[in-house]
Formats: C-alpha cells, structure tokens, sequence
C-alpha cells in the first residue's frame, strides 16, 4: 500500500508541477480525442464490421478475391 | 469516381499519413540516446552543465514525442477501412509485431519517460540515468517491430496461407523476425533517424552560436552530435549497401526503377547523377528505344557489384523482368530461369482459381475436392498477386519518383558526412563562431535531413508498387469496398489536422529553443 501511495505521490507532484508539460498533455488529449471519438467513430468504421462471424468475414474477403 | 480514384486516394491517404508519422519519429528514436549520452557523462563527471544540457533536449524530445504519439494509430484504422482486404489477408501476421510494439509503446516508454521527466529529484542518479536509456531502448523497440511488419510485406516469410479462411498464418515467428530484409531494414531506418536527429542537434547549435547565446551547450552539443552522427552515418551506408542488395534479390522491379534501368546488362552501371528521359516507355522496339537518360554519370560496374557481389553479375532491367527468360538467383542462393510476367499471371489465375475450387469442394463436402484444389494452390501461390495484374505495365512502379527520390536521398546522406565532419573539425580547432557559413550549413542540414528520410520510404513504398505483399496483394486486391467520396473526405480533414498539428508543434518547439537551456 505504502509503494502504492508512493507511485500515486510521484505522478500526482509531477504532473502537478509540469509547465510545458500541460500545455503537452493538452495537446496530447486534444488528438487523441479528435482520433478515437469523431475519427474512429464517425469515419473509420471497419469494412468487415458488418460481419458478425469470422466465417462471414472470411466468406465476404474470399468473395472479392476470387470474384 | 471509378475504382482507379478510390485506389490512388487510399493510397495518397496512407502515404500522407504515413508521412507525417514519420516525421516525429526519426527525432524521437535518435534524439533518446543523444540525451542518454548527455545524461551519462552527467552522472560519470557530476557536472551540472552536462545537467542543463540533458534538460534542454529532453524538452524537445518531449515536445517531438507528445506532437508524434498517436500519429501511428491512424495507419491502423486505414487498414480496417480502405485496406480491408489486405488487412484481412495479412492479419495473423501482423497481429504478434503489433501487439509486442503496443506493449513496449505503452509500458516501456510511458513508465521510463515519466521517470524521465518527473524523477530528478525523486529518484537516484543511477535510476534516473537507467529510466532515460531505457526510454531510449523502448522508442526503438517499438520502431523495430513495426519495421519487422513492413519488412514482411516486401518480403513475406514464415506464414502459410490458409485457404479455409484466406487469411495467412504465421507458422515460424523467427522467420518473420530474423528474416533477412527485416535485419537491415531495422538497421537501416534506425541509423537513418540517428543521422537526422544529430543533424537536428548540430542545427539548433549552430542557430545558438549564430545568435551568439548558449555557446558552451551549443558546443558540446555539436561535440556528441558530431560523433554520434559520424557513426550512424557509417552503419547507414553500410546497411544501405545491404539494402540494395537486398532489394535486388527479392524486389528487383524496385531496383531497376531506382536506378531508371529499362534494359538489364552485365557489368551494369550505378547513376551518380542523372536526368531521366521522359519519352522512354518500358518494352519498346530494340531498333528505336529511347535512351533512358537524357544526361547521366555512372560509376562503371558498380550497380552489379552492389546487387550480385561480382563486378559482371547481371542486373535485370524492367523489361527483361517483364519479358523473364534470364538466370536469376534468389536470396536463398537458388539459380532458375525467371519466368516471365505471363507465366507468373497463368500461375497466379490457378492459384486463385484452386481458392475458388476449395471453397466449392468444401461447401459441398468434398474432401478429394479441397486436397486437390490445396495442391494447386499451394503449387502457385508465390505469384497468387499476379492474378489481379491486368497489363505488364502495372507492374512498374513510377519510375521518376523512384529513381529521383532514391538519389535525392544518396547524395543528401553523403553530404552529412561534409557536414559532420566540418562541424567535428571546427569544434575540435574552436573555431565555429568565426564560421558563419557552416552555421548557415548547419542550419539548412535540417530539413535536408527530413526530405533525406522521407526520399527513404518513398523509395521503399512507391518502388513496391503495385504491391501491398511482395507477390501475394497488389493495392487492386487489397482496397475495401468503400466509396471514393469518404476516402477523399477523411483525405481532407486528415490534411488540415495534420497542418494543424504540425504548426502547433513548430510553434511550440521554436518557442522553447528561443528560451534556451
């Protein structure tokens, strides 16, 4: 519990003291937002997402490359 | 938009983003050990100066590292979305690579680089000193693995191909790992970003020394970067060496367009520099070919040299690799006559055509039917991709971009070795204030060094064309379904992101070199 508290302590006064840090993190939330919710959610849907089985999956793939 | 615009826009997707990954990379992996370097003579000579000095990188490794994260992942949505079927075709390979640089990315580097960053004075000298190498080692693992990917796609091993769900398997990942390709290809990208993150060191130095600030962090800096880059830039050349070779036995259409060579010979010459004829067109009447050059210098012999070993080895030029019918030898030293490009189509319509045979066999319970039909497949799988090649000509990549790119990055790289060694010169004799034009030199080095290594993987990406896998996947038969239009919308707004991004970083990184140490 006491290496616990002890690693919770060291990012918590890390991240606490950071100055170009924040505006790093920032940054860092900002794309990650921006990839995960609108890229991936809105525009990245998987091809194949509209197969429930991997058979189908495969069937479908097997499909275009032998057509 | 037909299929030809959904192909070339995935295909300019992929490579946009791609390349703005790669342009945080280099930096990130080369950048790590410059500032272990810095951090261990810290703790070897206790002198704060080497301190500072490690202080003031590590923000700018920092800053290239948070800009650069992430950037990778877009590549693997593209795969489930514009590349659906290769992704499917490939992804038993790809998944063990992904998922070991997922776990360096993720545990190694973040654990180490908050160490890094919030443990100077929570941590022992030694343990902070261990956390900064091992950040160090991790971005490279990471990087390694990729690499390890992309090197089976220019040369796959160690997979079989499994008809039943048309997905390969890999079934020896020392193969895949150890292969030879994959080898130099590490080394070779890796030195590639050390050499650029001692060109970006030396830069930002001679900036310093030209705004007469920071002189002695400025100094020292020049000093490791020097040395650093002088090394890297040997092992470059050296894995370079094995690169050619490397892609002469396994991709020999890439070397023939790397080096404009339409007709093969023995005791083929290497363009120094040259000017590609822009009426040349591939298999054209002996009795009124175009020269392919408008105006070229060779090194006598010294093309078959690097692609055979032997001054007068053969090299095949894009025609004869079209045409076959000549001696070649593989990367496992086997000797046959190369088929030619329709040999390799028939082979590769059987090989499709025995899948198709094996999935009616099976869903009619046919068991002779499926062996049968396995036989085939397995018999002609090596040209499987040739199937979907319609005409010769597809089969050559753009052979302006290649050939271009490919020397652009020869004599940039070669020209690091002046620049490095000017600086280390200079600095020894302590005279680089006094020097203004090497500054400036040092100064321009620094987007030399990013079209360097982005000329890099343009040769290795548009030389490969039209394959996604060497021989097994052309970009024909690996685009999904989608339309046109979403690619060129998600096109779009990955452009203004990745501006955005860009110039936020530029800004910020600019903002903090003008506060210096």
């Amino acid at each position: 519990m006491n290496t616990l508290k002890k690693i919770w302590n060291f990012y918590y006064e890390g991240i606490r003291s950071m100055t170009l840090g924040k505006t790093l993190w920032a940054l860092v939330l900002i794309k990650l937002f921006i990839m995960f919710v609108i890229l991936r959610i809105f525009f990245f849907k998987p091809a194949l997402a509209d197969y429930e089985t991997e058979e189908q999956k495969s069937e479908a793939v097997i499909e275009q490359l032998t057509k | 938009m037909n299929s030809d615009s959904l192909i070339l826009l995935s295909r300019l997707q992929f490579a946009l983003t791609a390349m703005y990954h790669w342009l945080f990379v280099p930096l990130t992996l080369g950048l790590g050990f410059i500032i272990a370097f810095m951090e261990t003579k810290y703790y070897r000579t206790g002198d704060e100066f080497w301190k500072k000095m490690t202080k003031f990188w590590m923000k700018l490794f920092a800053i290239n590292f948070a800009v650069g994260i992430a950037t990778g992942i877009i590549l693997e949505f593209q795969f489930g979305t514009n590349w659906s079927n290769y992704s499917w075709f490939v992804g038993d390979i790809f998944g063990a690579p992904l998922a070991i640089e997922g776990i360096f990315a993720f545990f190694m580097e973040s654990t180490f680089f908050a160490v890094m960053y919030f443990g100077w004075e929570k941590v022992s000298k030694k343990a902070h000193l261990v956390s900064t190498w091992l950040t160090a080692i991790g971005t490279n693992l990471s990087a390694v693995w990729i690499l390890i990917a992309n090197s089976w796609m220019q040369y796959p091993q160690g997979m079989a191909f499994n008809p039943e769900t048309a997905r390969n398997e890999m079934v020896n990942f020392w193969d895949v790992v150890f292969s030879p390709v994959a080898l130099n290809k590490i080394l070779h990208t890796v030195t590639n970003a050390y050499v650029l993150a001692s060109i970006v060191v030396i830069g930002v130095s001679a900036w310093f020394l030209l705004k007469h600030r920071e002189q002695l962090l400025a100094r020292k800096s020049i000093k490791v970067a020097g040395i650093f880059g002088v090394i890297s830039l040997l092992l470059l050349v050296f894995s370079g060496d094995g690169s050619a070779y490397n892609v002469a036995k396994v991709q020999p259409m890439k070397l023939a367009a790397m080096e404009g060579l339409y007709d093969g010979e023995k005791g083929a010459s290497l363009v120094a520099i040259g000017i590609l004829n822009p009426e040349k067109e591939i298999c054209e009447d002996p009795a009124v070919a175009e020269d392919p050059y408008l105006f070229k210098i060779a090194f006598p012999k010294a093309l078959s040299f690097l692609a055979t070993r032997e001054m007068d080895g053969f090299v095949p030029g894009i025609n004869d690799i079209i045409r076959g019918g000549y001696e070649f030898t593989d990367r496992d030293g086997n000797t046959y006559i190369e088929p030619s490009f329709e040999e390799k189509k028939a082979q590769g319509t059987l090989a499709v055509n025995a899948l198709k045979d094996f999935q009616t066999a099976k869903a009619a319970g046919d068991e002779a039917g499926m062996a049968a039909a396995r036989e085939v497949l397995e018999a002609n799988f090596d040209y499987f991709g040739y199937h979907y090649i319609e005409e010769a000509e597809d089969l050559v990549p753009n052979v302006p971009v290649t050939f271009y790119a490919f020397h652009l990055m020869v004599a940039i790289g070669l020209f690091f070795f002046l620049t490095f060694g000017l600086f280390l010169w200079f600095e020894r004799k302590d005279q680089l204030e006094g020097k203004r034009w090497l500054l400036y030199l040092g100064i321009l080095s620094v987007p030399l060094a990013y079209i360097c290594t982005e000329c890099g993987w343009i040769v290795a990406e548009v030389g490969r064309q039209p394959w996604t896998i060497q021989n097994l996947l052309p970009v024909n038969a690996s685009v999904s379904g989608v339309g046109a239009g979403n690619v060129l919308t998600t096109f779009i707004l990955f452009a203004v992101l990745f501006t955005t991004m860009l110039v936020v970083e530029l800004r910020i990184m600019f903002k903090q070199i003008n506060k210096g140490a």
